[in-house]
């Protein structure tokens, strides 16, 4: 075999490609790796290769060119030993309809193998953890969007799977449950659990991902840790000021006065700053500032997300 | 527990380990929808109960009492009620085995997603389909026993059986599965946009053709419509329960058996084939 266990990867993917009938080119040989336990970020906009590649790592999309390694099995020579390496969480909601929230666990311990005796305790332990003890003999047509995806990760997670999928796990969560199931992640993650998210919300790969990789057109554009993509950007921070009087005059005497600024502009009613370094800066924008008689009344310093990182790639919206 | 990785093991092993796998996993997958079943009881026995039982009631019943017998009366009328028998526990087979297997697929596949969860199983997704048309098989087994007391006691005159042990024991086994895979070949090949064409195009000509009212020798004299049936699978499984069951002429066992087994041959490698082509991309 392969030797991830001495790279300690858990997904590995070799100029991994899948074209569609009709010649669409949905995943462009694609080389990832996913350290052990870490959680991993897919991000890019919707129509990227995101879902397609989750597909090829989780069997059901078969690839057409190049290879992928899952705990170190290859998944389309070995799909069924594959499978008890994976747990997947998809987009919409595949709970067993037929069954109650307590069986959807329990049946699903006994696919992969756990005695009857097992899987019943397991599933009561992992309804205790996921909060939803007090529903188990629910239908689960009777759960709430948020609980339904709690229970799909609680069964997705039910059977110790190397790497955990999820294919845009919060797409259509309330803002509560979508925290919620951020934190559930940060749990696993804390517990060691191996995890690649596909999201198209640059904040979900921000504050959840270790490492995210950007994908547009099934092509690998950029691969880092959150900090490090927007590092590669060149800016520190992004500064808001915003004070009485001609702020064309303030904007022109900040660029001017501010050192390592960059891109000094004002745009509705305040003045951006763009800087390389933010040490010092925030006092000296309001020295310069009373220096030449505007009085600062707010002022703010908001990090370049990966939203403009997209953007510097690719030169358009994530949400285009 | 453990975290699986498989990083030192050889292809040998990581198959056997995957033979174990799917070997536990069809059987649970089996269980669910026994359980499944044992939940829906209720809506089971209704369903598979009150067709041939009307069926039963309104030709061996109702017509010999008010005396437009089939197949006149006295012996004939005797004959009529025996040579039912078999056309409804075929009937209840091929109509369980579309509606515990094609039914359910169709909603799994157009409404649910539930079976892009199922496939993920570890087991071979050809398998997950297999798993599908034996438990198919097996409801329709579970209904042939429910109404094969119907079709012997609800009679007006009497139902003269002349059981072959072996044809029966071997037959319904091997119609069931048919039936199973023939349930998953339609509901791998329709969507609920066209499933009532199901039953109004296929379902319907299939069981007013399909031997369960008349012996399939009875229709000689319009020859064209004899050979013309023969493409349907219940007349076999219909004269086949004749041959099990009752003393009426039947076609020979010669030939239902060979086509039945075709016929299950074509069914599953259909159904495999549609299940894999909805599920993989």
């Amino acid at each position: 075999m392969v030797d991830d266990e001495v790279t300690g990867d858990v997904i590995r993917t070799e100029r991994l490609t899948k074209v569609y009938p009709g010649g669409i080119k949905a995943v462009d040989e694609l080389d990832l790796s996913v350290r052990r336990g870490e959680i991993f970020g897919l991000l890019g906009p919707n129509g990227a290769g995101k879902t397609t590649t989750a597909g090829m790592l989780t069997t059901s999309v078969i690839p057409t060119a190049g290879r992928a390694f899952v705990g170190g099995v290859d998944v389309v020579a070995h799909p069924t030993a594959a499978k008890q390496l994976i747990g997947v969480v998809p987009q919409t909601n595949t709970l067993d309809r037929s069954l109650t929230v307590r069986e959807n666990l329990y049946f699903h311990g006994r696919f992969f193998g756990m005695n009857a005796k097992t899987a019943r305790a397991e599933a009561d332990r992992l309804l205790e953890q996921f909060r939803l003890a007090d529903r188990g003999g629910m239908e689960v047509l009777a759960l709430s969007g948020g609980m339904a995806q709690r229970l799909m990760v609680a069964r997705a997670i039910m059977h110790h799977p190397a790497t955990l999928f999820l294919d845009e796990p919060t797409a259509g969560l309330d803002p509560q449950s979508r925290i919620a199931l951020w934190e559930i992640l940060g749990e696993l993650h804390g517990g060691g659990q191996t995890i690649l998210l596909t999201t198209h919300y640059m904040e979900e790969a921000d504050t959840l991902c270790d490492r995210v990789a950007i994908i547009d057109h099934g092509r690998l554009l950029a691969l880092d840790t959150p900090a490090e993509l927007k590092r590669s950007v060149g800016l520190d921070a992004a500064i808001s000021v915003s004070a009485a009087g001609d702020l064309d005059q303030l904007a022109t005497v900040l660029r001017e006065g501010i050192p390592h600024a960059r891109r000094v502009e004002h745009i509705d009613g305040v003045v951006r700053v763009g800087v390389e370094h933010i040490r010092g800066v925030l006092p000296a924008i309001v020295e310069v500032a009373e220096r030449h008689g505007f009085t600062v009344s707010d002022l703010s310093s908001t990090e370049p997300t990966l939203e403009t990182v997209f953007i510097n790639l690719t030169g358009k919206d994530l949400r285009e | 527990m453990s975290i699986v990785t498989a990083e030192t093991e050889s292809n040998t092993s990581l198959e056997r380990r995957a033979r174990t796998a799917s070997r536990i996993a069809f059987r649970a997958l089996l269980l669910r929808d026994l359980t499944v079943l044992r939940k829906s009881l209720r809506g089971f026995l209704p369903r598979t109960l009150l067709q041939p039982f009307l069926m039963v009631f309104v030709f061996a019943y109702v017509f010999p009492k008010i005396g437009q017998g089939i197949g006149g009366t006295g012996a004939g009328a005797t004959q009529f009620s025996t040579m039912l028998v078999a056309g409804v526990i075929g009937l209840a087979i091929m109509f369980q085995g579309i509606q515990s297997v094609a039914l359910p697929m169709v909603q799994e596949f157009g409404y649910t997603r539930e079976i892009e969860d199922r496939v993920l199983a570890p087991m071979p997704v050809g398998l997950v389909a297999l798993e599908k048309i034996v438990a198919g098989a097996l409801m329709s087994l579970l209904s042939a026993v429910l109404v094969f007391p119907i079709a012997a006691v609800v009679p007006a005159t009497p139902v003269e059986l002349h059981i072959n042990w072996f044809v029966l024991l071997t037959l319904l086994p091997l119609g069931c599965y048919m039936c199973g895979a023939l349930g998953l070949t339609f509901g791998t090949r329709f969507d609920p946009r066209t499933v009532p064409l199901l039953f109004g195009i296929i379902v319907l000509p299939l069981t007013f053709l399909g031997a369960i009212y008349y012996p399939w020798e009875a229709l000689a004299p319009i020859r064209w419509l004899q050979i013309l049936v023969l493409v349907n699978p219940l007349v076999y499984m219909c004269e086949g329960f004749r041959a099990a069951l009752t003393p009426v002429p039947h076609m020979s066992l010669w030939t239902i058996y060979p086509v039945m087994i075709g016929f299950s041959a074509l069914f599953t490698w259909l159904g495999i084939s549609g299940f894999k082509r909805r599920v993989l991309s």
